[in-house]
This record gives structure tokens, C-alpha cells and sequence, in this order.
């Protein structure tokens, strides 16, 4: 069984947990061009490195952040995202539809 | 023992060098036509198919490890083209036809056996499912039918037709359904290739893609550094590292994929039986072990580890299909890298860079498309570029104009 150190819960057995990907700011998507979206959606470094990622304690339902090597599978770090995210990030208003 | 073996055992020049099925090693070139890195299964079929088709032989095949050795061994060789989306199964279909004929065209058994592969349907939704794949598989010339639990029965007698809470509603027979064996696939295809002039190097690990103007001009390796017309990219669950040294990133993520193998028992099970809802499949080989094999491990990492969590909730799928199994032991485990897309289909042909051509993405669908890799592969390098019709769907740029081929629905055991 391997452990995962939840910020809110504590040690849990890591099958409790579920990989929500790479922490990485996500463009405007009223602003961004279509090829920054699909490379933001579908691309990634994927490389041999210590990535900080998100992970969610699906009992309960408490997403955090986790800093762990992905080769060695070594779990360095967990944090809640408030360390990261001081601030609300906000996007820009989609254009209005007219309605048929 | 026939006695014409014991001159063999007697002569002190055996075994001879003809006999040896793979040159000796030797010194790389300056310079290559074509430099194909990764020396698997895909690899060696391309540097076969250019030799033998269009009489490119001027062409290094650059392996880090050892011939075959990567998931070209860890796969559990399953051939089968039931897929659901017409490019895919056109795709797939002429992958099962070129493995039929194999052993003959290599002179070399590569253990082809045609079984049948049976998926299981546990779910309303899953029966239409499989209706479709039926139909799209029919009309593209695979052999696939819908069957009833009777049929089933008949077919597997040992069977669990009511495993758990999830009773066999249905399965999707294909009959093209096949295995064969791994390893032999790729030594064919590298006795072939080396045969007709290409030049295999084992431990030879490629350090850096030289790229000057949007070209590749060179491959830095760790015996030295070549030049080379072209370069392909054929190194599955490695992929994403080797676009990074050519300067680009892939929609590709990589997952270890876990599978096992029991101590050998009488034959029982004829075909390959599979059931995406409860996420295994089991097979017999041919010496009577039992292979299972599941999903990819739940998140992203690249080590080949085995774990006891997904032994244990594998196998507990396992034997609710084959109950009587509870008790047999484990030979083996070992872990694949398998290149995840994120629409289960993989990436071939051109890349940002000019004359660097791609075959990855091959998740867990790779061993099964190695002969139909290989061709399209040396046909794309051998018309400079020019795309083949089958493989155009699976270019990368489809992510970036959101034309994805979804096959997620037809893996065997849904990930």
C-alpha cells in the first residue's frame, strides 16, 4: 500500500486519492487562440522531474496540490493550493449569444 | 535425439557465422539515409519494409537497450482490430492480415495462433456498443459478431457467466482475434532487415536530435554522432523525452501498464477473453501459462514497477471470471511504459520538425500494429513525406484542430 500525506486528512492509502494532472495556469479561453487551447488541454512536458500536481481525496472531496518525482514515484510534498493561489483568478466575460 | 544433431555438438566451428541470425556488431557509419531511433518491434518492421519495398537499405536502427527489449517484450501480444471508429479498424484490419502471413515470409516461426478474441458485455450500454463495432468491423472485411450467452458458454465452458453483480449479457466475437509470439515478431523482422543491408545497433542510446533550420541533420549518440537524411522516432512510452531533444512537446502521457503470468496448467482456454467493465483479460499461451492483464496504472510515471494494489484488484476481476483460478500462483509480474493519447489512437507521420517523422502514442495498441506500422512508416519515408492515406487520420496536428479518433470505448480492458 503506498501512502499519500493529505494536508486535511493526513496518511491515507493512495487508492483513496485520485490524479487530477499537472499544476499550470490555464489560458483566458475567451482570449486564447484555438492552438493555445488544444496545447494547453492535450500537450504536455511529460518528462523526468519533480512535477507539482493536483490530487483529490475523493471521500472527502478536498483537491490539494502534491509535489512528487516522476520517475522515482517519491511523494516529496503535499500542500493545500492556497499556498500557490493567493489570489481569485478571474477570466474574461465569454461574448454574449444572442438568443434564437 | 536424431543422431545429425551430434556432429553439430562435436565440431568445434559451431555455430558458424552464417547460422548467426543477427550480423556482428560494427562501428557506426558517418552517415545514413535514414536513421530510425529505437530498435522494438515498429522500428525494425520500418527498416524491414524500406529494405524490402522501396530498396532503402542505407539505414541505422539505434537501440539503448537490446533488440526487442522494451515494451515489444512486456506487451501480451494480442492481435485484433475490433475497434470502433472506421479509421481505426481499417487500420487494424490490414495489421491482422499482415501477421497471418509472417511466419512464411520470414521463414522464421514467429508462433502466430488464430483463437478468437471474446469480449465481454456486462451492460445494456456495452451491447450497443459492440453491435456497432460489429457492424463497422463487418463492413471494413474483419470477422466480428455479436453472440448470446449460449454461444458464450459454448465457446468457454469455464466461464463465471454471472461474475459478481455484473452477469454476461452478451460478447462481441472476433474471430481474427490472434496471438503470437512477441519477441520472435521482432527478431524476423530485424533477421529480415539486417539481411537486405541495415545496420542494427544495439546499446546505442541517442543522447540529442541535432535540428538546425527546422531540419534534422544529425543524431548524437553515445558511440559517436551520425548524419542522416531522415530520422523516425519509435520509442513508445519514451516518447515525449526524444520530441523534447528535437525541440517539441506531445499530447502523450505516460502510464506504467502492469501484467502477470501463472505457473502453466492443462489447456482450457481456447480464445482471449476480455471484459472492459470489470478491466482484465486472461489468456492461455501456448506452454499453458495464464497472461492477465488490465488497465494502466492510475496516474502518470515513468518506472516499470509492479504494485501489489493492482495485482490485487486485477486478480480479483480475474477470478470472478474464472473462479477455479483462486488458487493458482504467479509466475511473473512486470510493467510496461505505455504513451498514453488522450483519444486512444496513436501518432504517426509528421512532426514540427522537417524530415523527423513520428510513431508513437501507442499506449497499449502497439504490439498489434506492428506490421502495418512498419509499412505505412517506410512508405511515408520513402515518398519524402507524403503521407499514406491509412495513417493520415493519426497525425499529431489533429489535437490542434480537435479531429481526435476516439477508441477510448475499444480497449479491451477500458483504462
Amino acid at each position: 500500500m503506498k501512502i499519500l500525506n493529505c494536508p486535511l486528512n493526513g496518511p491515507r492509502n493512495i487508492s483513496e486519492f485520485v490524479h487530477g494532472g499537472e499544476v499550470r495556469d490555464m489560458p483566458d479561453p475567451n482570449l486564447c487562440s484555438d492552438s493555445e487551447w488544444a496545447d494547453y488541454v492535450f500537450y504536455y512536458e511529460n518528462s523526468i522531474t519533480v512535477i507539482k500536481e493536483w490530487w483529490l481525496h475523493a471521500p472527502s472531496g478536498y483537491w490539494f496540490i502534491a509535489e512528487r518525482h516522476t520517475a522515482t514515484d517519491e511523494i516529496l510534498k503535499t500542500y493545500d493550493p492556497s499556498e500557490i493561489y493567493k489570489d481569485r483568478v478571474e477570466f474574461s466575460q465569454p461574448p454574449k449569444e444572442s438568443v434564437a | 535425439m536424431p543422431f545429425s544433431l551430434l556432429k553439430y555438438g562435436l565440431n568445434k566451428d559451431y555455430p558458424f557465422e552464417k547460422h548467426a541470425d543477427l550480423p556482428a556488431p560494427t562501428e557506426l557509419k558517418s552517415s545514413y539515409d535514414v536513421v530510425i531511433i529505437g530498435g522494438g518491434g515498429h522500428g525494425v518492421a520500418t527498416a524491414y519494409y524500406l529494405a524490402k519495398y522501396h530498396g532503402i537499405t542505407n539505414v541505422a536502427v539505434l537501440e539503448k537497450g537490446y533488440l526487442g527489449g522494451g515494451n515489444t517484450a512486456r506487451n501480451t501480444a494480442v492481435i485484433r482490430s475490433n475497434y470502433l471508429t472506421s479509421e481505426g479498424v481499417k487500420f487494424y484490419t490490414e495489421s491482422v492480415k499482415l501477421f497471418e502471413g509472417l511466419s512464411n515470409e520470414f521463414d522464421f516461426n514467429i508462433m502466430y495462433s488464430k483463437r478468437g478474441q471474446l469480449t465481454l458485455a456486462h451492460t445494456d450500454a456495452a451491447v450497443r456498443g459492440f453491435r456497432q463495432r460489429a457492424e463497422i468491423n463487418k463492413h471494413f472485411g474483419g470477422k466480428t459478431e455479436l453472440i448470446d450467452p449460449q454461444q458464450i458458454r459454448e465457446l468457454v465452458p469455464t466461464l463465471n457467466m454471472n461474475p459478481g453483480h455484473l452477469p454476461v449479457l452478451a460478447g462481441l466475437w472476433h474471430m481474427d482475434g490472434a496471438t503470437a509470439r512477441h519477441d520472435a515478431v521482432a527478431w524476423g523482422y530485424a533477421k529480415g532487415a539486417t539481411q537486405r543491408g541495415v545496420e542494427l545497433h544495439q546499446l546505442t542510446e541517442v543522447t540529442d536530435v541535432i535540428v538546425e533550420n527546422g531540419r534534422v541533420t544529425g543524431i548524437k549518440t553515445n558511440r559517436g554522432t551520425v548524419n542522416c537524411g531522415c530520422a523516425i522516432q519509435a520509442v513508445a512510452g519514451h516518447s515525449s523525452l526524444l520530441a523534447a531533444k528535437a525541440g517539441f512537446k506531445m499530447p502523450i502521457l505516460s502510464y506504467p501498464l502492469q501484467a502477470m503470468v501463472t505457473q502453466p496448467v492443462k489447456p482450457f482456454l481456447d480464445p482471449l477473453v476480455s471484459s472492459p467493465s470489470l478491466h482484465c483479460y486472461v489468456q492461455q499461451t501456448g506452454r499453458g501459462e495464464l497472461v492477465f492483464g488490465g488497465g494502466s496504472d492510475p496516474y502518470p510515471l515513468y518506472n516499470t514497477r509492479s504494485t501489489m494494489d493492482l495485482k490485487e484488484s486485477l486478480l480479483a476481476h480475474a477470478i470472478e471470471l474464472f473462479p477455479f483460478m483462486a488458487n493458482m500462483r504467479l509466475m511473473r509480474q512486470w510493467a510496461g511504459l505505455t504513451d498514453m493519447t488522450s483519444d486512444y489512437s496513436p501518432i504517426m507521420g509528421l512532426s514540427p520538425v522537417e524530415n523527423y517523422y513520428l510513431d508513437a502514442g501507442w499506449g497499449t495498441w502497439g504490439f498489434k500494429s506492428t506490421p502495418i506500422c512498419g509499412k505505412t512508416m517506410a512508405e511515408l519515408v520513402a515518398n519524402g513525406g507524403k503521407v499514406p492515406e491509412l495513417i493520415k487520420p493519426f497525425a499529431m496536428d489533429r489535437f490542434k484542430t480537435f479531429q481526435q479518433v476516439n477508441e477510448m470505448g475499444a480497449t479491451a480492458a477500458s483504462h
